[in-house]
């Protein structure tokens, strides 16, 4: 559940045509400037835990994660089942980690479905005008205003036994609306920059003014789509899975939670279903963490609204305070102006508050 | 005017297309359920029950799609979605009827509590923004990617089956009547605490990072210098300048991310067993009571789009520019 409410009020400050002369490597490393702050690189970080662990988890895991062991049923944690046992003597720890797969490949594939068609529709409705641009929005809002998970239940429910590709489809059908209406919105506003009048005065195709000029300045706002996308997959997966509605034989984090609720592991039982529940959690941390980044990015404000009020509160100032506050000791502190001299990559901000009036 | 206009379009589209998929999913169904469970109780449905649910379920295979599509409409507009398989063949649209205030309240009265509560939170903390308040940003973060029912079923443990202050399940307890009673009126309240207080902190998060990002932008604007300039108090510049208008993206993201919360919800009933739309949905899945699953996903789509108007409403209140626009 985040909004990335900052995204569309905010332009990304990337000049277009700057990189041109530079390597490959630098071009590559301004692609992914956007990752380039503490928030990004921890959610990164977290998230590259669990891909090793997906990636890796048949050699991790101590034991197959159906693996009944009739001798320990319902054990709490100790060394030999870190994470205790289920009612039928499984690991939960191993299901854990097996889960780890089914989930991020569900959620993953779904983000990257999900962010094509909000790529496609969101771009397009943003470029054209008129009545097709209003179409599409209006596309757009249907699929947001639509309620998704009692579609995908309704969905899943008539196939048998759905397969991943088909849940990770139904869940990006029904995710991908925020990220074009993002999109959108950002086209429209990059649309009449003078770089792109001048491609279209150039008489550039329009796929290439898509793909080379406007693309590269709408990638923070793809990137955050497709995370935001791919937290409600991994919610909704893993809540259908906790509902029942997918086939328990797909092994992922909300199964396991199933698994605990049908056998009655509430209250008593607690290795069993809290460490699913906190993946859950932790897993969706990250990817929030990392959307924080991209939105810190996006919009310099978010960014420098920290260091900034701390820069002031140290030399004395309130920014709370009203206007006629005025610096305690004015003698003692013979420095430049306390709004320019906190930040530089924002001194040109005309919002320096109030401290700024001295 | 226009803008009404144009929002009133839109959501007479929304409805229509919300219409058409409920009519389209059972066609793309695979099998033929309905028409197998027809058959195994012959004679225990009258003809009218099964002339409507044959409407609405397409199994006219000898009218043609258009003649299949006007006759759902008649349908829907005699207020007739069919039986419920489950419920004793009880027409679909009583036991929705029985079911929709629970949601609704409950919903209704936590997303209030959440959006308003979130919103003030957010506000305050882009206020004091690089303050120690900033602190409270990760937390609600963490609680709102938590799953909503890992949290309800946690919050039963702890505080029904552990300590035992709330119920762990139902709307209120067995064996009352529903009655205009302060007595039931408190076994509601005392019911619908947990479930409430879930669906509450595990949205916070959202609106509370929303309304902290957008007051950071908003605070940088000069009219908030200029407010401050003037010498207003500080209370009135953060409430009438800044979180007004900081609000607004609040209002509009409101409405779109309320199919999501009653997607929480949904789950939300089915962990407190509570009686409500959500509950029922999947007792229908399980129950593979087709026409009741139709007719709950028509009247919750619908449901989330008077929500909506509603907060179109709020925001043509707060924001004078939409009806400006009417001049």
């Amino acid at each position: 559940m985040t909004f990335p409410n900052t995204v569309a009020a905010a332009v990304p400050a990337v000049p277009p045509a700057q990189t041109r002369k530079r390597g490959t490597l630098s071009r590559l490393g301004q692609t992914f400037a956007m990752f380039r702050n503490g928030k990004s690189i921890a959610g990164l970080s977290i998230l590259g835990v669990f891909v090793l662990i997906a990636i890796f988890g048949d050699w991790i895991a101590p034991y197959g994660p159906l693996d009944k062991d009739f001798t320990a049923l319902r054990q709490p944690p100790s060394w030999v089942h870190w994470l205790g046992t289920t009612h039928m003597g499984e690991d939960v720890l191993s299901q854990i980690i097996y889960g780890t797969r089914g989930v991020l490949v569900v959620g993953f594939t779904a983000g990257v479905i999900a962010t094509i068609i909000a790529v496609a529709i969101g771009v397009t409705a943003g470029y054209v005008t008129g009545w097709r641009s209003e179409s599409l929005s209006a596309l757009t809002n249907v699929f947001l205003v639509i309620p998704g998970l009692p579609l995908i239940i309704i969905i899943a429910s008539q196939y048998e036994n759905p397969s991943l590709l088909l849940i990770s489809s139904v869940l990006a059908i029904t995710g991908w609306a925020w990220g074009g209406r993002v999109l959108r919105a950002q086209t429209m506003s990059l649309r009449n920059r003078d770089f792109i009048q001048a491609a279209r005065a150039n008489g550039e195709p329009l796929y290439r003014i898509i793909a080379v000029e406007m693309l590269p300045n709408l990638t923070a706002i793809i990137a955050s789509s497709f995370v935001g996308t791919v937290i409600a997959a991994v919610l909704g997966l893993t809540t259908l899975a906790f509902i029942g509605v997918i086939p328990i034989t797909n092994l992922n984090w909300g199964t396991i939670l199933f698994w605990a609720q049908q056998n009655g592991a509430f209250p008593d039982f607690w290795w069993w279903y809290v460490p699913a529940g906190l993946c859950i959690a932790l897993l969706g941390m990250a990817l929030s963490l990392i959307n924080f980044g991209i939105d810190e990015y996006v919009n310099p404000r978010l960014r420098s609204a920290g260091e900034r009020a701390r820069a002031m509160r140290k030399k004395g100032f309130k920014l709370s305070d009203t206007a006629t506050a005025v610096r305690p000791r004015p003698a003692a502190a013979g420095t430049s102006g306390p709004g320019t001299s906190s930040d530089p990559g924002t001194s040109s901000d005309p919002g320096v508050t109030n401290a700024g009036i001295k | 005017m226009r803008f009404f206009l144009r929002r009133a379009a839109f959501y007479a589209f929304t409805a229509w297309a919300a219409i058409t998929i409920n009519f389209f999913l059972p066609r793309m169904m695979k099998g033929d359920p309905v028409s197998a469970y027809l058959q195994k109780n012959q004679g225990r449905i009258s003809p009218e029950a099964i002339d409507s649910l044959r409407t609405l379920f397409g199994l006219d295979s000898n009218k043609s799609l258009l003649e299949q599509y006007i006759d759902y409409w008649q349908l829907l507009f005699s207020g007739d979605l069919g039986r419920s398989f489950s419920k004793g063949l009880a027409p679909v649209t009583d036991v929705i009827a029985s079911a929709i205030p629970w949601t609704v309240g409950l919903v209704g009265i936590a997303t209030v509590i959440s959006f308003v509560v979130g919103t003030a939170i957010g506000a305050f903390i882009g206020w004091r923004r690089g303050s120690r308040a900033d602190g409270i940003v990760p937390v609600a973060t963490f609680f709102s990617t938590v799953p909503y029912f890992w949290m309800g079923l946690i919050a039963i443990a702890i505080f029904s089956t552990t300590l035992g202050w709330f119920p762990a399940s139902h709307a209120y307890d067995k064996g009352t009547q529903p009655s205009f009673t302060l007595e039931f009126a408190g076994q509601v309240i005392q019911h619908g605490f947990l479930p409430a207080l879930t669906l509450v902190i595990g949205s916070l998060g959202g609106w509370i990072l929303g309304m902290r990002n957008m007051m950071i932008t908003v605070l940088d604007e000069d009219y908030v210098t200029v407010a401050q300039a003037k010498g207003l108090r500080p209370s009135r510049v953060l409430v009438n300048y800044a979180a007004r208008n900081a609000s607004l993206p609040q209002l509009s993201s409101f409405a779109m991310s309320l199919g999501f919360i009653v997607g929480g919800t949904l789950v939300m009933e089915l962990v407190f067993s509570y009686p409500g739309a959500g509950k029922l949905l999947l007792d229908a899945t399980t129950a593979k009571d087709y026409p009741l699953m139709q007719g709950l996903f028509l009247v919750i789509t619908l449901t989330v789009l008077v929500a909506n108007i509603l907060a179109d409403v709020a925001y043509a209140i707060l924001d004078p520019r939409t009806r400006q626009m009417e001049a």
